[in-house]
């Protein structure tokens, strides 16, 4: 028998009048799992949190915390908390009443002594332990997403929802947090649903990430997996950067295709559905799995435009004739001087079953992805 | 030479700023100081006069009609009684209906019902404090209440009737900076007390009820001031027998032609205010810190 998971949506539709927010979602979350809802706005992820908070009701099907229907119960009836976008902290509280606001609600009353302790513990868990008397717009953005993550946290719920916890702190404040969160999570061991639209938070924090678009998950699994093995062309485009080459469907051979490219090179790809002889896709072709080298080898050839050198890395934006402009990444080695210049013809290698052929969506432009690189890098 | 030029043309910039600001801050200023500091101070003079013989003022300076405010404790009494009475009345009338505009009416219909609490406004409060003199009067509502058995009603010319009128007049007065705070509300606090727990009940008088006190607060002080110095609902709701301070002034001042008395009573209903004020900005600025309404 397997354990009965935290959150579980089955066939959960979710409707605005015409529009349908969220479309027949059946997911399960393992407890004290790290989750994150990915997707671009409009996808649906905040309204299934806000479905598993109690603050929107599913049109169609269930959503169970903990083995439990919550159909018809209260968000105050539920074993669980959010931590909202931008906070939502009580203005007129300071910050050790925001942080026991949860525990005075509780029904049979707790002593202020237990409220008391509860409140300064869960304050040194976010390490603001001293900032109790203070008020709340006396704190810089980083001590409020603390304060809301000890109100939440204080009452011991059975999920922590997050809802794009870390929109509103700068990068240098974002990349601490996700590892103060990630920690946190392991400490406490409940389960964290985190909603964001940031590729990079999703696959940095969680354990399991649930990529969504269009109100229907479109894959779910482990980060590496989601960024390994993309089901989609929209997930291989969503997650992580990526070039995108159009070209037809030459022959088959076992498990790959041949990819006839543009400027007519062929090559050998991954396939994630049947293909058709003759079918337009697009070959999805991670930066860094690109190799450059001198211009005698490789299987495409094209000329370095921009180089952007990262320190442990460098990317470059390639032209390459009759197919666009690609982005290689490359590992820089100190003391090697490995770098490509501007204007220097190279080959561009890849390993055989690296590239990942998706057939073609019509909103899915390969021109219209390549030029946004050259957008970034520019 | 050139920072010499540049100094000149930045002093006369300043100096030309400085002078279009008076100018136009002259016309307030020479309206307040001829209509609002001049009579005060005339009134202030007054109040520690005398009475001429004939009526008016004679100079002198004494502290009699000071003393001499017992008089009129009944007129002070039902002002001091009927004035928070009033805004309570009226604040426990809008507090709800404000409430129901702001947080619970779709978007398209609250411009309408919130123009709907604005337009009688645009009648004036004599018209309709006389259309309440009919329906409160014999043949009114007593008529109707007759029709159906009940006898002998009298509804006019008791405190009741001044209340009601006071709570239909200033009603807007008070749904509006309670309608403000509430629509300026962050709908996710509300949300966020759910979520932690909190029932309806927990987060409205935790949450909604704590940060609407300013508007609350501004309701009620300016409702509150404007009753101190209420005149014509008593006259014509109340009869000769509801006696506020308004009417007190008008009998001294027009009737007895008791100028220095009057201008006693005047003095002491504006330090009243001034102290009615002041109370209700403590207590918004404690509950709420600094997020008033500023209505006034």
């Amino acid at each position: 028998m397997t354990a009965v998971p935290d959150i579980e949506f089955r066939g959960v539709t979710k409707r605005y009048g015409a529009v349908t927010a969220v479309s027949g979602i059946d997911l399960a979350v393992p407890p004290s799992a790290f989750v994150a809802l990915l997707g671009p706005s409009g996808c649906g992820k905040t309204t299934c949190l806000r479905m598993i908070g109690g603050f929107e009701q599913p049109s169609e099907g269930q959503v169970f915390i903990r083995g439990q229907d919550m159909a018809g119960t209260p968000p105050y009836r539920r074993p669980v908390n959010m931590v909202f976008q931008q906070y939502a902290l009580f203005p007129h509280l300071d910050v050790e009443a925001n942080v026991s606001y949860g525990l005075r609600q509780a029904r049979p009353r707790l002593s202020s002594r237990e409220i008391g302790q509860r409140a300064g513990e869960a304050l040194e868990m976010v390490r603001l332990a001293g900032y109790g008397g203070r008020k709340i717009h006396e704190l810089s953005g980083g001590q409020q997403q603390r304060v809301a993550l000890a109100r939440a946290l204080v009452n011991k719920p059975a999920v922590l929802l997050l809802d794009e916890p870390l929109a509103a702190l700068d990068k240098k404040l974002r990349t601490d947090m996700q590892i103060e969160l990630q920690n946190l999570q392991r400490e406490i061991g409940i389960t964290f649903v985190l909603v964001t639209h940031d590729q990079e938070e999703a696959l940095s924090m969680s354990d399991f990430v649930c990529v969504m678009n269009g109100g229907r998950i479109v894959q779910l699994g482990q980060p590496s997996e989601i960024y390994d093995e993309p089901a989609d062309l929209f997930v291989a485009d969503f997650v992580g950067k990526t070039n995108l080459l159009a070209g037809k469907v030459a022959g088959h051979a076992g498990d790959l295709v041949s990819v006839a490219l543009a400027d007519g090179t062929v090559i050998a790809a991954r396939k994630r559905t049947a293909l058709q002889q003759g079918e337009t896709v697009s070959v999805s072709l991670r930066p860094e799995s690109l190799s450059l080298g001198a211009p005698t080898s490789g299987q495409l050839k094209g000329v370095v435009r921009n180089r952007i050198f990262l320190g442990s890395t460098a990317e470059y934006a390639i032209e390459v004739q009759g197919i666009g402009t690609l982005l290689a990444k490359a590992d820089h080695l100190i003391g090697q001087g490995n770098l490509f210049k501007p204007g220097e013809p190279v080959a561009i290698g890849f390993a055989t079953g690296t590239p990942l052929a998706f057939p073609e969506t019509k909103n899915n432009g390969t021109n219209q992805r390549v030029n946004k690189h050259v957008e970034i890098i520019s | 030479m050139s920072a010499g030029i540049g100094a000149d043309s930045m002093h006369g910039n300043r100096f030309r700023h400085n002078f279009l600001t008076a100018l136009l801050l002259a016309p307030a200023t020479v309206w307040l100081v001829v209509f609002l500091v001049l009579p005060f101070i005339a009134i202030a003079v007054f109040s520690v006069g005398e009475r001429a013989p004939e009526g008016g003022y004679q100079a002198a300076f004494t502290l009699a009609q000071y003393a001499n405010l017992p008089a009129r404790a009944t007129a002070f009494w039902n002002t001091m009684v009927l004035a928070p009475v009033g805004a309570l009345a009226c604040l426990i009338v809008a507090y709800p209906v404000a409430y129901y505009l702001a947080l619970q009416v779709p978007q398209r219909w609250r411009l309408i019902l919130l123009a709907l609490v604005v337009i009688p406004f645009w009648t004036s409060l004599l018209m309709r404090t006389y259309a309440w003199m009919y329906i409160l009067g014999g043949r009114g509502i007593p008529a109707l209440l007759a029709f159906v058995g009940i006898e002998d009603v009298r509804l006019i010319n008791t405190p009741g009737a001044v209340l009601l009128g006071i709570v239909y007049g200033y009603l807007p007065l008070m749904i509006l900076p309670i309608y403000v705070s509430l629509e300026r509300l962050d709908r996710r606090l509300l949300e966020a007390s759910a979520d932690l727990g909190a029932t309806p009940l927990s987060t409205f008088l935790g949450v909604t009820l704590k940060l609407s006190l300013p508007g609350v607060m501004t309701g009620f002080s300016l409702v509150m001031i404007l009753l101190l110095g209420e005149y014509l609902i008593p006259t014509l709701l109340g009869g000769g027998k509801v006696f506020f301070i308004g009417n007190a002034l008008v009998d001294l001042f027009l009737q007895s032609r008791n100028w220095p008395f009057g201008s006693a009573i005047a003095i002491t209903l504006v330090l009243v205010s001034v102290v009615v004020l002041i109370v209700a900005n403590r207590i918004s600025n404690r509950v709420a810190g600094a997020r008033r309404v500023d209505l006034i």
